[in-house]
């Protein structure tokens, strides 16, 4: 978001030639290049063990890659502040909701009497001010996703990492928190990769899909969506939005018949 | 509506073993009494009242003696196998060294170590010898099941910790122990009964005139065919193992209630 124009600022994320194998001889990743700009929201989205994951858990630094580069260009280095968001809600459930969102702040030293205002203000964004002395097993499976990205938020990082946040929730919770994840894209501007597989939910989402395929995995497509923000049904239901996805499910077929 | 019934189900809950209870000690009385069975065979209800009323002083004092073992070997179990499992999470190394021998020290018979024991302390420390026995008995469940607590922590947790940059003590104090409390607290149920038993059986084998704790009343009764007397510190012995099952239940029940399963009430 700096004040320089989009085409020149450097991307944030640079992969090159990335390669990953695990152990057992399964290669996870071979020969993965892409680029993320800096305020960019770029889904990942492919079958099962296409290493879409993994990706993902190499750009957080949870994982080492055995080849290629991750660079930071704009930043220099990964930043110190990396939100994560995985499958599963991954909340403490013997804590509060306020707790939770609090744990990030915690583990840094910030002392509970400091971080109050820094802990309504994650609950308000994901509209979820009224629960924060509720425990996890009292709330809705929409719900607790929403603490989980609120704890992912609480230190304003630069980049949130998303690896499936939705796919264990109904439709109708999901469109819900698609919409509510891009406004608060759009307000906060953090750089945001969405691991999916659901094609539909990529599209709706990003401005750029990465669509991968398995055995090994790679990035067999990369497609802009062009689209502008805010999307909301309008798009959804748009004869554009249909053949955007024609493509992301045709570039999915043509790497799952090689 | 529904309040009534879950009341009411609570109420035969403690109501219907109550009745049970005492028309079991009925049907003992009345089978003593018309049977006339000796009291040095099988005692009535009545009787082994009025011993106990007698008696009170002396079990009085003998409960406290197995008491005060029973808590302290407790005690010194818990803070030992917690703090055991923690060293274990934080060194394999320290684990596969160590565990084997926690595991030979669980199945050796505490009956068969007890007199080693005993001449290790000597009969002039019998006290401190029934604690160590009970010791042994009572640590292996919490050691066991806190190791088990530890390593289940929920992987994404752990992920999402190091991702923080949290330091091997905040994964430790924020993450492991909280998950592990709900395995450490059903150890300690294990254990709070295991302590008692293991202090009892100390206590047989250290055997006459060397304890003054319930079990060896059992034993002086026996040998003085005081039949009533012996059912009496039995009675006492069973009360005691129960109020460590409550209290341990009831602590239980304190700490889980927000957040595990196992605590939690569910509506109809």
């Amino acid at each position: 978001m700096s004040a320089a124009g989009a085409a020149a600022a450097p991307s944030l994320i640079e992969l090159s030639g990335i390669g990953k194998t695990y152990a057992n001889g399964t290669v996870a990743l071979t020969g993965v290049d892409a680029s993320v700009r800096e305020g960019g929201f770029v889904s990942l989205v492919g079958p099962s063990g296409c290493g879409k994951s993994t990706l993902l858990r190499i750009i957080a630094g949870l994982i080492a890659e055995d080849r290629g580069k991750l660079g930071w260009p704009a930043s220099g280095a990964r930043p110190h502040d990396v939100g994560f968001v995985f499958q599963d809600a991954t909340l403490m459930p013997w804590a509060s909701v306020a707790d939770n969102v609090y744990l990030p702040l915690k583990l840094k030293g910030i002392a509970k009497a400091d971080a109050g205002s820094r802990i309504a203000a994650a609950l308000s964004r994901v509209g979820l001010s009224d629960f924060a002395a509720a425990f996890p097993r009292e709330l809705s499976g929409g719900m607790k996703m929403r603490v989980s990205i609120a704890r992912a938020l609480v230190t304003e990082p630069p980049v949130l990492l998303m690896d499936e946040p939705f796919a264990a929730l109904d439709e109708f919770t999901r469109e819900k928190l698609d919409d509510d994840l891009l406004a608060l894209w759009q307000a906060q501007g953090f750089t945001t990769i969405f691991v999916t597989h659901s094609i539909y939910e990529s599209v709706f989402l990003s401005e750029r899909v990465l669509v991968m395929g398995a055995r090994p995995g790679r990035i067999l497509a990369e497609i802009e969506i062009g689209e502008p923000y805010p999307r909301g049904r309008d798009f959804r239901e748009s004869a554009r939005y249909v053949e955007i996805c024609a493509r992301v499910s045709a570039a999915l077929r043509e790497g799952a018949a090689i | 509506m529904k309040r009534d019934d879950t009341f009411s189900a609570r109420l035969m809950r403690i109501a219907v073993p109550i009745a049970a209870g005492i028309l079991f000690l009925l049907v003992w009385e009345t089978f003593v009494t018309l049977r006339e069975i000796p009291r040095f065979v099988l005692p009535a209800p009545s009787a082994i009242f009025d011993s106990l009323v007698q008696n009170f002083g002396s079990l009085m004092g003998s409960l406290w003696v197995t008491l005060r073992v029973t808590i302290a070997a407790f005690l010194l179990a818990v803070v030992g196998g917690v703090g055991l499992a923690i060293l274990f999470s934080q060194s394999r190394h320290v684990e596969m060294a160590l565990f084997p021998y926690a595991i030979v020290l669980q199945v050796t018979p505490v009956v068969s170590i007890a007199p080693l024991i005993l001449i290790w302390v000597g009969y002039d420390n019998v006290e401190f010898a029934l604690l160590i026995l009970a010791w042994i008995v009572a640590f292996f469940p919490i050691l066991s099941n806190t190791t088990l607590g530890l390593r289940s922590a929920d992987h994404n947790l752990r992920d999402l910790f190091r991702l923080y940059g949290a330091s091997r003590w905040q994964v430790l104090t924020e993450l492991q122990l909280p998950s592990a409390l709900p395995y450490i607290l059903a150890g300690l149920k294990i254990s709070g009964g295991l302590a008692l038993i293991g202090a009892v059986v100390a206590e047989f084998v250290a055997g006459s005139g060397s304890g003054n704790g319930l079990a060896w009343r059992i034993v002086e009764a026996g040998n003085r065919l005081d039949i009533p007397r012996m059912f009496a510190a039995l009675f006492l012995l069973s009360a005691l193992g129960i109020a460590i099952f409550f209290a341990l239940t009831l602590l239980e029940n304190r700490l889980l209630r927000r957040w595990h399963e196992s605590a939690v009430r569910r509506e109809g």
